[in-house]
């Protein structure tokens, strides 16, 4: 018996993402094949008939170039599909067309986890294990088969189970705020996979915090369809595996999944030797070539990321970490409170008070309505209307500069402008009116 | 006997629309002929009902006098790997031998939009797997010159059609030879297209790098006209390119002024001396017609064999992948032998620890292969070269020696893997009376060029207009 020795966990991320686009990876079909009746979105290409050839689909390559780039990819500007063989009933042609020598993106780094690749490929169909008139069957769903799906492979960096769920959660958000996919995990758009393996600790030659030497064997953490069961599965895992090798047991290399009612991680499949894939480049899609240009536009498109959405509501509003962080996980609430704030800038805690705790965005849909409640909960008597005329007169006198910039085409300074009028009014301006009246003087009525 | 169908294309579109006879007739004459030729020659694997071919010759007739295409009202075929709705599609394999249709292929749909009528599907080596269409469960096609002799493969069914005046031209399949070498064998006319010039939507894939469609007909002039119709961009196919399909029918007029090279290496001991004289006399006759003739070096020609049976192979052990027996009836003990040793050869070069020592060596060799012809037309603008080293073979000859059998192909396979195109046309007949051919290829697109020498050389010969007695 081993006692007494420390292990550290060594963990890898794969994590398959289905993108929202309009049509299939290589067809027209559509790709929202979610609760549609089986086999109603089907054609030569996707049910992989004689003679039907894949043509690739331009949005969903610049989807996957843009979270290449989100998470600090290099961008292959030669890039080839290759074909992965093997053989299962959901796969129509005996292949799944994948990337494997130059993916679309590789060597990237988000926090401190490497990237190792982000590359496109294509879904299978869906195994329906039922049974029909007494007996049982398994029935294949094509509607799924050529949906793009984008697979993200990480590099064994993770020596923690929290990391792991915090950067799947970071990763989650940064997919919907690329609007790329639904990101969901209970229908499937999102699929989780974790490489979990132990390394004694010593055993690595002392160079740095990073091991040198990964264990020789890997067990694949896989079909999971939550964070939290997959946290349970690693912890557990940790556990088993640290158990195992203490009584100098070797551990099979296999594919487990959870299993929620025993709390336990079970095997699914012993990999005895690695499968070959006889991938060779896909001869029926050209190789794909993505100039810097291109790289360029597609980069314009990525929007403000999580991370420096969450820095910026710290010093432009001040909230509190909770409350950003509520805002931040939800584009549509973080837009919401934004919108509001605008048109009340000192109001921005209240909004996001009020949005947080007494879920009033979902009374009012249209921010300014909460930012009219709102003012009207909080302070009963809006001052007089000549008072708000002159305060914003001085106001316009007191800022040319910001005015000019308002005709020079810079609509966002109007928010800093009824700041200013709300300040002379000690904020018991009617947020409205002075918007009204403002933007009548800055058009020169 | 003279027929209709001796007729050029050209001629059978004037004749239908001065009214000297009609659609209906040549689908008539069609159906006679095919039901004469199909059974001794084993050249068709499927028909199509009379009733419907015939209404559609009705219809067709109707309109003639509205329509321009020279291709309207006429009937064809297409060798058993096209997709055609209505249609059973088995590439020559008893693994297929129930598949119906789902759909239509790119080139039947642009024939049929044009006004073609399809007539049947025709035999061929399964998947084209072969040069000699003996590779099949339905049974060797025969040379309609000598029944005991090959038509040449895979494309023989489409050959045989084409020789024997059942339809004024086929569709063919060149993934090594499989258009030029039936085409010579049978004294016909064929083109293998550049890769990426005709859409493979629809036929079923051999080998997908190196696949093409293009015509078989009796003359190049024919063939311009099938090519104008089938050629171009297609959205369901990622090769094909966007490059504008010229006027070839034009182009095919115009006088002869090419430098024309005759690669030494190509004309050596093994290649019989009854085809190396046709050529030769060929190429004289080029030479009268304005061409300049040049002598040139082809070097490491016979690299082509190898890298071909690497290639081939590896992109069909893929292609076939997916005739589990799950979803199409039958399974993959239905692979003929030949088929099977294939599949076999391009499993192993794909497999981790080969890959590089075959796949990846293949795919280099193709890379100088292509080099090679680039360096030649720089100084020239079309090389001549034989189709098969010999005259038809025995059946029987080619599918029992799987070496000699890969061998046949020498001058056909090096053009498929660097895509360029070539025109396989007649040059004369042996002592025995078999028909003789060459290949003109020219560089990527120059599909003008290789329709321009074959017409020109067609109008001061007649070898094309010799049919088989049967």
């Amino acid at each position: 018996m081993k006692l007494n020795q420390t292990y550290k966990p060594v963990i890898g991320l794969e994590v398959h993402i289905e993108l929202a686009t309009n049509s299939k990876m290589f067809c027209g079909c559509p790709a929202d094949h979610f609760g549609k009746k089986p086999n109603t979105q089907t054609c030569p290409v996707c049910l992989g008939l004689p003679g039907a050839l894949p043509v690739p689909n331009k949005k969903a390559i610049d989807w996957c170039i843009m979270l290449g780039l989100a998470l600090g990819c290099k961008i292959n500007k030669y890039s080839t599909f290759d074909r992965k063989h093997y053989f299962y009933p959901d796969l129509p042609k005996g292949y799944q067309i994948s990337q494997y020598d130059d993916p679309f993106c590789y060597e990237g780094k988000f926090e401190d986890i490497r990237i190792r690749r982000v590359h496109m490929e294509e879904d299978t169909a869906k195994l329906q294990h039922t049974e029909v008139n007494r007996k049982k069957v398994s029935l294949i769903d094509f509607n799924r088969s050529g949906v793009p799906l984008v697979e993200l492979v990480t590099e064994p960096d993770f020596s923690d189970v929290d990391e792991v769920i915090l950067f799947l959660q970071e990763l989650q958000k940064i997919i919907r705020y690329l609007g790329i996919s639904t990101a969901d995990m209970e229908k499937g758009s999102m699929r989780l996979e974790a490489n979990i393996s132990l390394l004694l600790l010593g055993s690595e030659p002392n160079t740095g915090s990073e091991p040198v030497t990964l264990p020789n064997y890997k067990v694949e953490l896989k079909n999971i369809n939550s964070f939290r069961f997959l946290k349970k599965a690693m912890l557990y895992e940790i556990e088993r595996q640290k158990d195992l090798l203490s009584n100098n047991k070797k551990i099979v290399q296999e594919t487990r999944g959870w299993n929620e009612a025993r709390s336990a991680t079970v095997s699914q499949r012993i990999k005895e030797e690695a499968m070959d894939y006889r991938y060779f480049p896909e001869p029926d899609i050209p190789p794909i070539e993505v100039s810097d240009k291109d790289i360029k536009i597609l980069s314009d498109k990525v929007p403000e990321l999580p991370q420096t959405k969450r820095e910026r509501f710290l010093e432009q509003y001040n909230l509190s970490k909770e409350y950003i962080e509520i805002l931040v996980s939800d584009l549509t609430k973080a837009n919401y409170f934004e919108e509001a704030s605008k048109l009340s800038p000192d109001m921005a805690k209240t909004i996001a008070n009020a949005m947080i705790n007494q879920n009033l965005d979902k009374s009012y849909p249209e921010p300014a309505g909460l930012v009219k409640k709102l003012v009207e909960l909080t302070k009963t008597d809006f001052s007089p209307t000549p008072e708000v005329g002159l305060a914003i007169k001085s106001v316009l006198v007191e800022n040319p500069e910001v005015v000019k910039s308002y005709q020079n085409g810079k609509g966002q300074v109007v928010g800093f402008l009824i700041g200013q009028v709300q300040k002379i009014l000690n904020g018991k301006g009617d947020p409205k009116q002075i918007n009204t009246i403002l933007l009548g003087k800055l058009h020169g009525n | 006997m003279k027929q209709l169908i001796d007729k050029s294309i050209k001629e059978l579109a004037v004749g239908l629309r001065n009214g000297d006879f009609s659609s209906v007739d040549l689908v008539s004459e069609s159906i006679a002929r095919i039901n004469e030729i199909k059974t001794k020659t084993n050249s068709f694997i499927s028909t199509v009902s009379n009733e419907l071919v015939l209404n559609s010759a009705k219809e067709k007739d109707k309109n003639i006098k509205n329509v321009d295409n020279p291709l309207y009202g006429l009937p064809f075929t297409m060798k058993d790997i096209y997709q055609a709705k209505g249609t059973r599609t088995t590439s020559g394999s008893n693994v297929l031998i129930d598949y119906q249709s789902q759909y239509d292929s790119t080139v039947y749909k642009k024939v049929k939009d044009a006004g073609g009528i399809l007539l049947g599907k025709n035999n061929l080596d399964a998947w084209g797997h072969g040069g000699s269409s003996e590779n099949n469960d339905i049974g060797p096609v025969k040379n309609p010159y000598n029944l005991e002799l090959s038509a040449g493969g895979s494309s023989g069914g489409p050959a045989v059609s084409v020789a024997t005046r059942c339809v004024p031209y086929s569709i063919g399949e060149d993934t090594g030879g499989s258009i030029r070498n039936p085409s010579s064998w049978c004294g016909i006319t064929g083109l293998k297209v550049t890769y990426g010039r005709v859409s493979r939507y629809g036929a079923i894939a051999y080998a997908s790098s190196f696949d093409t469609v293009g015509p078989m007909a009796k003359t190049a002039e024919d063939c311009a006209y099938i090519l104008e119709n089938i050629a171009g961009y297609d959205p369901y196919d990622g090769n094909t390119s966007n490059i504008e399909v010229p006027k070839y029918s034009e182009i095919i007029n115009n006088k002869l002024d090419y430098t024309i090279g005759v690669p030494k290496e190509f004309f050596v001991k093994g290649l019989d001396k009854e085809v190396e004289t046709s050529i030769q006399n060929a190429v004289k006759e080029l030479k009268k017609l304005g061409c300049k003739i040049k002598e040139v070096s082809f070097p490491l020609f016979d690299f082509g064999v190898a890298l071909y049976y690497i290639i081939a192979p590896s992109e069909t052990s893929s292609n076939l992948g997916r005739y589990d027996g799950i979803r199409y009836g039958n399974g993959r003990d239905k692979f003929t032998e030949e088929t099977k040793r294939r599949i076999l050869i391009g499993t192993y070069s794909l497999s981790s620890g080969y890959y590089d020592e075959y796949y990846n060596q293949a795919q280099k060799a193709r890379t100088v292969l292509i080099e090679t012809y680039n360096n030649i037309f720089k100084s020239c603008d079309a090389i001549i070269s034989p189709v098969s080293p010999t005259l038809p073979i025995k059946i029987g000859e080619l599918i029992n020696d799987p070496i000699k059998n890969y061998l046949a192909d020498i001058y056909t396979v090096t053009q498929n893997p660097a895509g360029v195109p070539s025109l396989a046309i007649p040059t004369g007949f042996s002592k025995n009376n078999l028909p003789i051919g060459m290949q003109i290829v020219g560089p990527h697109f120059s599909e003008d060029k290789l329709l321009n020498i074959g017409h020109q050389f067609q109008l001061v010969t007649k070898y094309h207009e010799i049919k088989p007695n049967i």
